[in-house]
């Protein structure tokens, strides 16, 4: 585990193990923001951004403080407060620079904070045992993944809107099946690189 | 929101049970927390503790929340919230790992992530800050129950289409001739069955949801 290269896991973390599509992690602004291509490509950059700060903050936290101190079980805690402080921060930042962006994201920004991607990829590094670069490379893998699948799903509920679907399945329903059918397509990836 | 002294709250108790449990179910009909609901509903034995846990998380932060409500400061209560949260959470973390080590080791991160669970803390939220403790306890019995179900019910018909069993053993008269769909047990299987269930109950309750759509 420890040999494969920081760029191979890049490579996996946003194909064949595609944070959203393999791990089902993130999914309720997934299927909430998915409505429109370019509010999810803001969400999408926004994730992958925190996503990357986040990892590399977590790591560094967990090797060189709390295992020092014997306080592993406290991860959970740390992880999430580290979490929201940042997004927090990055919120500010978006409403000083661009106003627009503020106000298309709305009430997704805040909720970033629980968005179990975000947390996920921290746990993910330290169960998988990653080294630093590694986890470089898998928290900006693991964000572009995620920001690639809710711009795809996004493009196919813009054109789903013009079809016949039956009622009980309108909305969310029929947005599940169709993630389905994207997770199909993205296992076509896997054997091509392999991690975990 | 006085509590009369008899019964479970005057009959409020039930009604706040039917409510989180069935008309507003946390996971079929407001799609809330989907992501733990999708990932460890392979096997019915990981959706039950992954139930479990959630019932356990959401009556004890439910509690404490409710218990703290008057002296939480409103600017604090997010991050009061999810620190309550938080701990139980490790608690059953911990409790998992010390008694069933090979569960524990199965279900991976998605037990750290009942924090980001959005039903846990849409319920702190939205009920618990408002309500008595006694009611605030059978809200997170009702929501977690809802969710539990929901669970197990997808965690069944995976368990049988994708392997064949269930709960790990064969059904006398099925696993004999039927052949498991390794899809069901990966994640494709996974959307398509909660995609299937939200419909159902959808279709159950009848068309006014669709509305806000």
């Amino acid at each position: 585990m420890s040999e494969t290269s920081a760029w191979v896991i890049f490579i996996a973390a946003i194909f064949t193990n595609n944070i959203l599509l393999t791990n089902f992690l993130g999914m309720c602004s997934f299927i909430a923001c998915s409505g429109q291509i370019k509010t999810s490509l803001g969400l999408g950059t926004a994730v992958t951004f925190v996503m990357i700060m986040t990892t590399i903050m977590n790591y560094i936290i967990y090797h060189f403080i709390l295992v020092p101190l014997g306080i592993v079980h406290l991860q959970f805690i740390v992880f999430i407060a580290v979490i929201a402080a940042f997004v927090q921060f990055v919120e500010m930042f978006v409403e000083r620079f661009s106003p627009k962006l503020y106000f298309a994201l709305g009430i997704f920004l805040p909720l970033i904070t629980v968005n179990c991607a975000i947390l996920g990829a921290s746990l993910f590094i330290i169960i998988r045992k990653y080294s630093f670069f590694q986890s470089v490379g898998f928290g900006l893998g693991a964000g572009i993944g995620w920001a690639v699948a809710i711009v795809l799903l996004a493009g196919l509920r813009q054109k789903m809107r013009y079809s016949n679907i039956p009622e009980p399945f309108q909305g969310v329903p029929i947005a599940m099946i169709v993630t389905g059918v994207l997770a199909m397509a993205f296992m076509g990836f896997a054997g091509m690189v392999s991690i975990q | 929101m006085t509590c009369e002294p008899t019964g479970l709250c005057q009959g409020k108790g039930l009604l706040t049970l039917k409510e989180g449990a069935w008309a507003n179910n946390p996971l079929a009909i407001q799609v809330l927390g989907i992501c733990s609901a999708l990932a460890v509903t392979n096997r019915l034995e990981n959706s039950l503790v992954m139930g479990a846990a959630l019932i356990f998380v959401c009556v004890g932060s439910n509690l404490l929340v409710s218990l703290l409500r008057k002296v939480t400061p409103y600017r604090f209560r997010m991050i009061a919230e999810v620190s309550i949260i938080a701990t139980f959470v490790i608690l059953f973390d911990q409790f998992l790992r010390a008694f069933y080590w090979d569960m524990s080791k199965q279900l991976g991160p998605y037990v750290g992530l009942i924090i980001t669970n959005c039903i846990v803390m849409g319920r702190a939220e939205a009920f618990a800050l408002q309500n008595p403790p006694v009611l605030s306890i059978v809200d997170g019995i009702a929501n977690g129950l809802g969710y539990a179900v929901v669970l197990a019910i997808i965690g069944f018909f995976r368990e049988l289409l994708g392997a064949g069993e269930i709960l790990g053993r064969e059904i006398p008269g099925f696993s004999s001739w039927y052949t498991p769909n390794q899809l069901m047990i990966l994640a494709p299987g996974a959307f398509f069955a909660l995609g299937i269930v939200i419909g159902i109950f959808n279709w159950i309750k009848g068309p006014e949801p669709q509305e806000n759509k």
